[in-house]
């Protein structure tokens, strides 16, 4: 065990030390473990922003293939004619594609850190007195996630899973039909349960630690926190999980 | 009084910080239910030293649960299965007899372990001396009750400020974060009006101090559990909330000079 008694230093915690090399605020901010939860809870927070958006917009599935197939056109045409076709789409895209590598990054920066915090692990048997299962397993359930988004990007973004084990094929533009067949694979539509299911105990935790990240704590509304985390993940999940059931129902199809 | 029989201590032994160190069983075939977790490591320690063995190295000095010196992972439970209790306070009536209880040091990067279960906790001494203090005129004494404060900000200043500074959130946390440590510090006189003259300047430099030996906080609240003085990690949250902000006024202090 390679650990040496802490000898006694110098006092530097001067925040107003000359010496101070000035770097760029948010770069600065970033590279300690503080900083990077406020990265986790800012991108966090436009992440849920997006979901909740995502699965709102795709409630138009039950209104039939015209409505959903004109919301998707909608997208593409924001704010067209002050911008062309498709720009603003791309802007929340890239957007979007930001928040999301910088949730990845600072959550990587953050585990090594906490490996390298305990180097030498309790040798005998512990468990978790409090913490739930939905903050134990972050790990899991956003790596989880991530590779569900790359399957749903494949299946229908970019539409080469979509007719894998289907007679038809992938319409760009044609929302409805490309998900009706994709969830008419049973095997897919469990895919999507499941991988909701992950994503609605992602946020469980996520949606509740983000208010101790920013440092929202007040009394006033400490004891709402809960409550929003646990509304807001099974309001995803619903919404989510009620695609593939409907189509498998048969509620919704061609 | 009743007496506990045919306990099977499984005590971590380490000869020194460079040692690999590993469990060693000892039995104690009576003890009484009202001894302290420490008294009856006591009581196996004069066993052992009567035998010519080597007695366990534990921390400890008030027993009265606010000096903040025991330690120890008992059960794999910081300071035992009792909540809000530090181990100097735990009773053997807390257990049963024929049982194995196992003891295990505090196991951080910024708690080296020097001998058996004693680690050195001057870390969390490091951050205070980073910005746990206020800045006090000298002289005369001033008269009590000059600087009115009001109640809830009293009591809530009051609830930090009973951290004993343990560790015991370090060992409890699965990050080995002193984040509930350095918040109750950060808390206690952040909140107090005469904490204001370096509220920012402590923020940010306690949790930069914190930083250089521990992990991060995943908001578990495992340290809360097992805090001997049930501090919440609502001063983690003022914590963080104080530390961007004084990353902001700072800078701008300082863009002044």
């Amino acid at each position: 065990m390679a650990q040496a008694i802490q000898t006694r230093g110098p006092v530097t915690g001067s925040a107003a030390g000359p010496k101070k090399r000035r770097k760029f605020f948010l770069i600065d901010l970033y590279s300690t473990a503080v900083g990077k939860k406020y990265a986790m809870a800012i991108s966090g927070i436009a992440l849920m922003g997006y979901v909740i958006a995502h699965a709102i917009g795709n409630l138009k599935m039950y209104l039939g293939p015209e409505d959903i197939n004109h919301y998707a056109e909608f997208l593409r045409e924001l704010l067209v004619p002050l911008a062309p076709r498709t720009v603003v789409l791309w802007i929340l895209r890239i957007g979007l594609l930001l928040m999301a590598i910088l949730h990845i990054h600072a959550a990587y920066g953050l585990t090594l850190i906490n490996r390298k915090a305990r180097s030498v692990k309790y040798q005998s048997p512990r468990d978790y007195q409090v913490a739930n299962f939905a903050s134990r397993t972050m790990r899991w359930s956003g790596i989880i996630i991530l590779l569900f988004v790359l399957w749903h990007l494949a299946d229908l973004t970019w539409g080469f899973a979509n007719a894998v084990g289907t007679d038809g094929t992938f319409h760009r533009g044609d929302a409805y039909g490309n998900v009706v067949r994709s969830f008419n694979r049973v095997p897919v539509a469990i895919l999507y349960i499941v991988a909701n299911i992950v994503l609605g105990i992602h946020l469980f935790h996520g949606a509740w630690s983000l208010f101790q990240s920013m440092g929202w704590n007040n009394p006033r509304f400490n004891k709402w926190r809960r409550g929003f985390a646990t509304g807001f993940a099974t309001l995803i999940v619903v919404i989510n999980v009620s695609f593939p059931i409907a189509v498998l129902a048969g509620i919704v199809s061609t | 009084m009743t007496h506990l029989t045919n306990l099977t201590l499984k005590i971590w032994r380490q000869s020194g910080p460079d040692d690999g160190g590993h469990f060693e069983s000892y039995k104690v075939d009576e003890i009484s239910d009202e001894a302290s977790f420490l008294e009856m490591l006591d009581v196996l320690n004069e066993r052992l030293i009567n035998e010519g063995q080597e007695a366990v190295v534990f921390d400890h000095d008030c027993r009265e649960g606010i000096c903040g010196t025991c330690s120890l992972m008992i059960d794999g439970v910081a300071h035992g299965p009792q909540r809000g209790t530090a181990t100097c306070q735990l009773h053997m009536r807390k257990f049963t007899s024929n049982v194995e209880i196992v003891v295990e040091p505090w196991r951080a990067t910024g708690f080296p372990i020097i001998k058996d279960l004693m680690t050195d906790r001057a870390a969390l001494d490091r951050i205070v001396e980073a910005g746990g203090y206020i800045t006090a005129p000298t002289g005369g004494a001033p008269d009590a009750n000059l600087i009115p404060v009001a109640k809830p900000v009293a009591d809530a200043a009051m609830d930090a400020a009973e951290c004993i500074g343990c560790g015991a959130c370090v060992a409890a946390c699965p990050n080995g974060a002193a984040n509930l440590f350095t918040g109750a510090k950060i808390t206690h006189l952040n909140l107090l009006p005469q904490g204001q003259a370096e509220r920012f300047s402590r923020a940010e430099a306690m949790v930069e101090k914190m930083e250089e030996y521990f992990g991060s906080c995943t908001n578990h609240g495992e340290c809360e559990a097992a805090c001997p003085k049930s501090i919440s990690i609502d001063v983690i949250a003022l914590m963080n909330a104080d530390y961007l902000k004084s990353k902001i006024k700072n800078r701008k202090s300082l863009s002044r000079t």
